[in-house]
Parts: C-alpha cells; sequence; structure tokens
C-alpha cells in the first residue's frame, strides 16, 4: 500500500534528482565560467530545493523536518550568493567571456 | 527506495563536479566545481541518513553547509586580495611585497 504522502516526496525527490544531474552535466559540458555558473546555480537551488522538501514532506512534523528546513533556507540562501560571489571575482581579475569571435573550446 | 535512488544520483553528480575539478582550465572553475560539490555532499549527508534509518545524521548537514559557505568566500578573498583580512595578509595588494603594510 503507497500513500499519497509517499508518491508526493517520491516525485519530489524525482525533480531534485533530475535538476542535480542535469546540473552536472552543464558543470562539465558547458564551454566557460560564466555559463558554468548558470548550471551551478540551477542545481543549488532546484535541486537541494526538490530534494529537501521530499525529504520534509517523508518526515512530517518533527524535529528532524525543522532542521531540513533548516539546511534548504540556508542553502537556497548561501549558494547562489556563492555561485555570484566567484563570477563576480573571476569578472574582476580579467576573465573574459566566451563569444562567437572567440575560440570555440577553452576546456 | 527512492532515497537509495537519489543517493545513487548524488554519487554520479558528484563524480562528474570531480571531474571539472580536475580539468578546469582556471582556478575559479575549480572553486565553483568544489562549491557544488560541497552542495552535493550535504544533500548527500541528508538522504544517507534516510537510507540507514538514522535522519539525526541532518546535524552534520548543517554543519557542511555553514563551512560550505565560509570556506568558499575565504578562499575567494584570498584570491581576489590576496590576504584574508588579518595582520599578516597584504593589506595594499597594488604594492610589492615589503611595501604594502603586511607583516
Amino acid at each position: 500500500m503507497i500513500g499519497i504522502v509517499d508518491i508526493l516526496s517520491g516525485l519530489s525527490i524525482a525533480a531534485g534528482v533530475i535538476a542535480l544531474l542535469v546540473g552536472s552535466l552543464g558543470l562539465i559540458r558547458l564551454p566557460d565560467l560564466y555559463s558554468r555558473t548558470h548550471a551551478v546555480g540551477m542545481m543549488d537551488t532546484a535541486g537541494v530545493g526538490f530534494i529537501i522538501l521530499g525529504l520534509i514532506i517523508h518526515e512530517g512534523f518533527t524535529l528532524v523536518s525543522v532542521k531540513l528546513a533548516l539546511v534548504g533556507i540556508f542553502l537556497f540562501f548561501t549558494s547562489p550568493i556563492a555561485t555570484h560571489a566567484v563570477a563576480q571575482v573571476a569578472h574582476r581579475s580579467g576573465l573574459k567571456p566566451l563569444t562567437e569571435d572567440s575560440s570555440e573550446d577553452q576546456s | 527506495m527512492m532515497f537509495a535512488v537519489g543517493l545513487a544520483a548524488c554519487a554520479l553528480a558528484l563524480v562528474m563536479a570531480l571531474v571539472r575539478a580536475m580539468k578546469g582550465p582556471t582556478a575559479f572553475d575549480r572553486l565553483l566545481a568544489v562549491n557544488a560539490t560541497g552542495t552535493i555532499v550535504i544533500l548527500g549527508i541528508a538522504l544517507h541518513g534516510y537510507v540507514m534509518g538514522r535522519p539525526e545524521f541532518v546535524d552534520i548537514s548543517i554543519l557542511y553547509a555553514i563551512i560550505n559557505f565560509i570556506g568558499t568566500f575565504a578562499v575567494l578573498k584570498l584570491f581576489d586580495s590576496g590576504g584574508l583580512g588579518d595582520r599578516g595578509g597584504r593589506a595594499r595588494p597594488d604594492l610589492p611585497p615589503g611595501q604594502d603594510g603586511g607583516a
């Protein structure tokens, strides 16, 4: 017997896993740093958000789910800030973005 | 069942992020990949707690989240200004070493 809670948490974890795999695939395949920050940002918000949400739905209303929500909220705010700071420092230190007339593969 | 699937996907994503951390052409690529690795490890610890039936491992996830954030910003500040802001670092990175106000 599979209840509605299991279905909801399974769907949420599946969505998070898809976002995680797509983001890490983009981290390998995309051509330069500024496009890789896009992939990492999606992995940090969609992947973490959906997986933590699925765990909270599975857990119910306990102390562990409060701690899970704490982890989710913290990562939801700090990971894009870290990604943005990496891109900002790279831009300030003179790393040029990949344009159409520059060389194709630098990886 | 689905927790084990999620843990396997976390392992696969971890391998892909570590590949980028090894072959990244600039140091910022490696830093970005290491930051993503930390995020995947946080999710992996939380899922591993549910696979093993001990959800108390979430406490370690909180600690990893804070250390990941602070560590990324420490390395970025070291790249940007050549010091961590303490007296031993270089206060004036535009001057040559010895005249920059550092120790």
